[in-house]
């Protein structure tokens, strides 16, 4: 069972409610107290990267490849929106107030109580069991045959069945073991590649990736496929019963009896 | 009370002082070793001091990025502005011959150089990225004196810790600490791509901070002043920057 360091923390379907006196097959914890809070402090990090990532991406909405880029040369692609500075040529008659300032104060201060936050959940995640346990698919589950079915599940809107309900299918683990194992580090190595005295230190991050402006194009990128990952997540959050999943992920409890409406 | 909510308690009591304690620590040793941005206070202190104290402990002495002169950006990218001044309309017709950069503050030697004196140190080359938070970025070669070179003309006293900068144009300063202004790439540019750094760049004399985004790279330099502290300049941020919303330190 898990332990995190000598606090008593209440984790995992196994471990009963304080209200002991309701028996444990209806009201148990589904996401155990750590996880939790670190879902939601990221879930907070995250909208503010996202808000003040746009904003910064309108001051200069170009995208280009290599080391340099900038008004004089051509770009991969621009995004087809006003920007916030009369240098970029948009075609739209008029330019939009500078936000960078905050934008670039917040996107940071979020980014590293993010990090942090992250850390501490990955931490967690090894030594409580809680990737081996809830986020590693077991062999079976690996096979082409239980993925379709899974694939097939999803694609139909199938509620999933109240024991289902208390774990992941091999799909969710799947997609979660890429965004916390890819696309998180992924979006933090792109973003430490775009800072100069980062790269100063370390100059294989930004080689590796092709350039400065090949980074911040992979940054936008990646951070699209976070915000996919992110809309699918509450799409799918919504099909399995939005209250129950949203109670769970609050205040740990899922009543099973109550999981279909 | 039961003896396991008393336990809780007083290991929870314990860990609460332990933290608190080691919060004071790290702050009091955070100051001692200058890893506190000036614009530390406010909502963003957070973000700012982790972003400030951890680039300065992984990158107090690195180089930034060289580049070969097939990498140099062409055409080169001015980011031009309006003529700042009248006095500088002036010195511009008279082919800048009467520019002068003046060293004051906590220096054994206050100082005013021409622009042919700076010249006539070892002039240094570099071609490094200049970056704008904006976005957009071109490589160039930077032509100039390093500014450690300078200060050490001005002899620096041991109790200086910032190196505060000052435009032509109204308003328009910045500093950087002395990891920054000792660093070997920083300099006091006046040339561009083997030629006079023109206006649109930033001529005749313009800061080159290479480690930090362009901002920080101010144009038009004609003032440095040495410091132990920053509360005096401005709003005491360190610079212009924080007081218009921007973060002094520009690493990222």
């Amino acid at each position: 069972m898990a332990r995190l360091g000598s606090v008593p923390v209440t984790l995992g379907a196994r471990v009963p409610s304080s209200a002991s006196a309701v028996p444990a097959t209806k009201v148990t914890s589904r996401h155990s107290a750590l996880v939790r809070i670190t879902h939601w402090i990221i879930t907070l990090c995250f909208l503010a990267l996202l808000v003040s990532g746009m904003e910064i991406v309108i001051s200069h909405p170009r995208f280009y490849w290599g080391e340099t880029g900038n008004v004089m040369t051509t770009p991969l692609f621009q995004i087809p929106i006003p920007s916030s500075r009369a240098l970029v040529r948009t075609g739209y008659a008029y330019v939009l107030p500078d936000q960078n300032g905050w934008s670039r104060y917040l996107h940071f201060q979020a980014a590293w109580i993010a990090v942090l936050t992250g850390l501490l959940y990955l931490i967690y995640g090894v030594f409580s069991g809680h990737f081996r346990r809830n986020l590693f698919p077991a062999g079976a589950d690996l096979s082409w045959r239980a993925l379709r079915s899974d694939i097939a599940n999803h694609l139909r809107f199938k509620r999933p069945s109240p024991s289902e309900a208390w774990s992941y299918s091999v799909l969710q683990r799947l997609t979660y073991l890429i965004v916390i194992f890819v696309l998180f580090p992924l979006v933090i190595w792109t973003g430490l590649a775009m800072s100069l005295a980062f790269v100063s230190a370390f100059p294989a991050t930004v080689t590796l990736l092709g350039g400065e402006q090949s980074a911040r194009t992979l940054h936008f990128f990646v951070s699209i496929a976070l915000v996919l990952f992110v809309l699918v997540h509450v799409v799918m959050v919504c099909a399995a019963g939005f209250k129950s999943r949203m109670r769970a992920m609050i205040t740990g409890r899922a009543a099973t009896q109550k999981e279909r409406p | 009370m039961s003896n396991l909510s008393r336990r809780k308690l007083i290991k929870g009591g314990i860990a609460a002082a332990a933290g608190v304690t080691g919060l004071g620590i790290a702050a009091h040793l955070a100051q001692k070793y200058g890893l506190v941005p000036p614009d530390h206070g406010g909502i963003w202190g957070l973000g700012e001091t982790l972003t400030y104290a951890s680039q300065r402990l992984l990158t107090r002495h690195s180089l930034a990025r060289e580049f070969p002169k097939s990498k140099i950006s062409k055409p080169p990218l001015a980011n031009e502005m309006a003529p700042p001044s009248e006095a500088f309309k002036r010195l511009q017709a008279g082919g800048f011959a009467d520019w002068r950069l003046t060293v004051d503050g906590m220096v054994a030697k206050p100082a005013s150089f021409s622009l042919a004196q700076l010249k006539s140190y070892p002039s240094r080359s570099q071609i490094t990225i200049l970056a704008c938070e904006e976005g957009w970025s071109y490589i160039a070669e930077w032509i100039g004196v390093p500014l450690s070179h300078v200060l050490d003309a001005a002899g620096i006293l041991p109790q200086a810790r910032y190196v505060v900068y000052y435009s032509i144009a109204r308003g328009w300063w910045d500093s950087i600490d002395m990891a920054d202004a000792l660093h070997p790439q920083t300099f006091l540019a006046y040339g561009m791509n083997g030629d006079e750094l023109p206006v649109g760049n930033g001529g005749p004399l313009r800061m080159r901070v290479p480690r930090q985004l362009g901002y920080k790279s101010v144009k038009f330099i004609t003032h440095l002043t040495v410091a132990d502290n920053l509360k005096k300049f401005g709003k005491g941020l360190g610079s212009v920057e924080p007081e218009g919303g921007y973060a002094w330190y520009a690493g990222i």
